[in-house]
């Protein structure tokens, strides 16, 4: 397989998640601030927090109200994250590496791009807005479905793995964040504990895991809990541990790979060493932190192991 | 014919109507006099009469958006930045029967035989020009002779392994060959398209009428290519090279990669060593057997060519000299794609097979021949004049739609380069009804580009590409100047 291909097919899978991952965070959001009492100071500006995205933000608005925000993650082209400059990027990795993945890839792809095109404008208003990130989120799940059920299991498989894993493990630690964070901004009156677990019962919505948490857990919806389930839990697969497992088989299947299997089987061992799930405060944000910079410095890992190298 | 849905009543209004339809005096590839088709084309145009103005509208529409999600599309450049266009597509298939159509095939085989023949002649003996049957300034002023590859012997004495040669037909009805392209002819993945489009589009007729597929290029050009290894070994390595996304034929290049199984590379993908060509992958270098390159000859080797080119790989030429990778086409085939040359083909026919030509050429007057010129300069409002060596339709003068200055320019152009400059009678190329504007049907002018492989064995697409000029009485078909295109039916008839 080709280097190029390989960073292509890779960036197709992160980019594909974070699609999904944009779409399903501005559905909870929608939920998460009807359900919250008025005094909660809570707003839609956390998203852009939540995605390191304020320079570029303030880059382009003034106001920080609930329609800037949507139009800036859904439908803004200067956003290299929004859902539309993501798309446009899928189909542009997918363009230059149709033979590696199934036929119909190119096809569903163009669909979703047109359906996100010609929806936009309804999206961003409220009224409509829940269908049409239903419709995109269906659309991320076909383009999954067709390339679980169709694909072989080669290389570029592999890649694509490897970035949705990545990409999902980094949306993982920045919701868990805005979680944190959200809470932390309570002010402790009667409300606070309704409060705090409408906001940890969103967590969990955000990353379809609040069924799961339950079967799983058997215990109501509290910070600690939720955080260490999000983090440890082996087998949800949106979960820190279940990322960094999928990284590591998926990388040990793949050509020179010895150094970078065996330093993830060291960070398999000891990366949950350092959290603390009983302080709940700037501890735990500094935590969440450090495995997104760990997380860039496995990106850079695989970068300069399989990619080609730019002078 | 079977009954086709519901619409049941006999007085729906009829969107299309075949009795005005008339192409005057042009030859009409689909009726041959109003109200009546002609006969590879009934069953076509009498379910077409069956379909009311909504379903006229449906299958455009279903073809647009098809279009759209197969991502079918070709580049524009403009001042403003490239631009991907969806391709324009008519909905109404232009038809050939199977008989016409073997006759033609065998001409376009008969005619790259002798051109791959020639090819190597010149790159070694040059026999046809010591027997004095192509003149030797020809091939000294040709840009696209290369002294590089004076002696090589590529595979099969094989040089253009993939041609696409333009057919035109005239008045007559009969075919004519109007150009060969043996550089790095595009188009073919169009043809597939427009097959898999029509298919979507009018399933029915597929059922009725017997059409000859077109779905086997693909393979077939992976074994023209595969016969082509160096290496004897089981899987060999074959690539397409590709100038990169920003190409118009970009969409091409990634669809016969995909097609083929193939990689579909960029310059910097590749590297030479040790005079053998590999590519970088995950696993560290890998060694290339075959390259199909879609980019020109000028830009393959910074080492030997244009210095600047950042599109081919430095060490290229050499080991394709060595024999250590074969390139289709071969470097250099591009000298037979010479619109001087193509004037001589019939005699170069003539010459290695001691057959005659079973297509004809368009009559062609040659500029540098003083009689001939003068006769072109004096009727230049009659002709279409073409540079020798152009391709896409550009710098072209089609004399009865130019103005007096242009005529002027040309006489100019043709005086101090005459070597360049061939000029041929303005064709009345064939029709077909088209569908414009809210649903009419008016003739548009086209031609038909087949494609023909050679490497052990020769193949002709069943059909080809028909390009169409959608402006009304225009006859430049190239997409890049507003062209669309039709589906191509052989058959059976």
């Amino acid at each position: 397989m080709l280097s190029k291909v390989a960073e292509r097919t890779y960036w197709t899978a992160r980019y594909l998640e974070r699609v999904e991952n944009t779409a399903r965070l501005v559905r909870v959001y929608d939920n998460l601030l009807f359900d919250l009492p008025r005094n909660v100071n809570f707003g839609w500006y956390n998203l852009i927090t939540l995605n390191s995205a304020q320079q570029e933000f303030e880059e382009r608005y003034k106001v920080q109200d609930e329609r800037n925000v949507v139009k800036f993650l859904l439908g803004d082209e200067h956003n290299y994250s929004s859902v539309v400059s993501s798309l446009k990027l899928i189909r542009e990795n997918v363009r230059t590496t149709r033979d590696v993945v199934p036929e119909e890839t190119w096809e569903l792809v163009n669909e979703l791009n047109l359906y996100v095109n010609d929806n936009l404008q309804q999206g961003i208003n409220r009224r409509k807005r829940h269908e049409f990130l239903d419709g995109i989120i269906k659309g991320c799940q076909q383009i999954q479905g067709l390339i679980y059920t169709t694909m072989p299991h080669d290389a570029a498989w592999d890649f694509l793995r490897i970035g949705r894993s990545i990409e999902r493990a980094d949306m993982t630690t920045r919701i868990l964040d805005a979680g944190v964070s959200a809470v932390l901004q309570l002010v402790d009156d009667d409300n606070a504990v309704n409060s705090r677990q409408i906001i940890w019962g969103n967590v969990l919505r955000s990353l379809g895991a609040d069924q799961a948490y339950r079967r799983t857990t058997r215990t109501s919806v509290r910070g600690d809990s939720v955080v260490h389930y999000l983090l440890e839990d082996k087998v949800f697969p949106r979960t820190i541990a279940h990322s960094l497992y999928i990284i590591l088989i998926s990388a040990s299947r793949l050509p020179r790979s010895h150094e970078l299997v065996a330093y993830m089987e060291e960070l398999q061992l000891n990366i949950f060493d350092d959290a603390d799930y009983e302080q709940q405060g700037e501890h735990l944000r500094d935590y969440l932190n450090d495995l997104q910079t760990e997380l860039g410095a496995i990106h850079e890992k695989i970068a300069s192991l399989w990619f080609p190298i730019y002078e | 014919m079977r009954k086709s849905q519901s619409h049941g009543c006999g007085e729906q209004s009829m969107a299309i109507n075949w009795k005005d339809y008339s192409s005057a005096e042009f030859f009409d590839e689909v009726m041959s006099s109003p109200g009546n088709a002609r006969k590879p084309a009934k069953k076509l145009v009498s379910y077409l009469k069956t379909l009311s103005e909504e379903d006229v509208t449906a299958r455009k529409l279903a073809a647009e958006s098809t279009i759209k999600e197969m991502g079918v599309s070709f580049t524009v450049y403009t001042e403003g930045g490239n631009i991907d266009r969806a391709w324009p597509f008519d909905i109404i298939p232009r038809t050939i029967s199977s008989k016409q159509w073997e006759t033609a095939a065998a001409g376009l085989k008969q005619r790259l035989t002798a051109l791959n023949l020639f090819i190597n002649d010149l790159y070694h003996e040059q026999k046809i020009i010591k027997d004095g049957v192509v003149p030797e300034f020809v091939l000294k002023q040709s840009k696209n002779y290369r002294k590089e590859c004076e002696g090589i012997k590529p595979a099969f004495g094989v040089w253009a392994h993939i041609c696409g040669t333009d057919l035109v037909r005239a008045g007559d009805g009969e075919f004519y060959v109007l150009e060969d392209n043996l550089r790095v002819p595009s188009g073919v993945s169009y043809m597939l398209e427009n097959r898999a489009i029509t298919k979507r589009v009018l399933p029915e007729l597929f059922e009725e009428v017997d059409i000859q597929p077109v779905g086997d290029y693909p393979a077939r050009l992976f074994d023209t290519l595969e016969a082509l290894s160096p290496r004897r070994v089981k899987r060999p390595v074959i690539v397409v090279l590709t100038p990169g996304i920003f190409n118009s034929a970009y969409f091409e290049h990634a669809f016969l990669a995909q097609q083929m199984g193939a990689e579909l590379v960029e310059g910097s993908d590749l590297v030479v060593q040790d005079d053998c060509v590999f590519m970088k992958t995950i696993s560290g270098l890998e060694r290339v057997d075959v390259i199909y390159r879609r980019i020109d000859d000028l830009f393959l080797d910074p080492e030997v060519f244009d210095k600047n080119s950042v599109l081919g790989v430095a060490g290229l030429m050499r080991a394709w000299q060595k024999g250590n990778v074969a390139l289709a086409n071969a470097p250099g085939a591009g000298v037979a794609d010479d619109k001087v040359v193509y004037a001589f083909v019939p005699q170069v026919i003539k010459y290695y097979l001691d057959e005659d030509p079973l297509i004809p050429n368009v009559e062609t007057f040659l500029c540098y021949d003083d009689k001939q010129r003068e006769y072109v300069l004096a009727n230049l409002d009659k002709l279409v004049v073409k540079p020798a060596n152009e391709s896409g339709g550009y710098g072209m003068l089609v004399g009865p739609h130019s103005t007096k200055k242009e005529r002027e320019t040309f006489a100019d152009l043709i005086k101090s380069n005459p070597r360049n400059y061939i000029a041929q009678p303005t064709l009345a190329l064939s029709t077909a009804p088209t569908l414009v504007g809210k649903n009419e049907l008016e003739p548009r002018h086209l031609d038909l580009r087949p494609f023909i492989l050679q490497s052990r064995d020769t193949y002709v697409t069943n059909g080809g590409l028909t390009r169409v000029a959608m402006k009304k009485g225009s006859l430049v078909v190239n997409s890049s100047q507003g062209g669309g295109s039709k589906d191509t039916w052989i058959v059976d008839a």
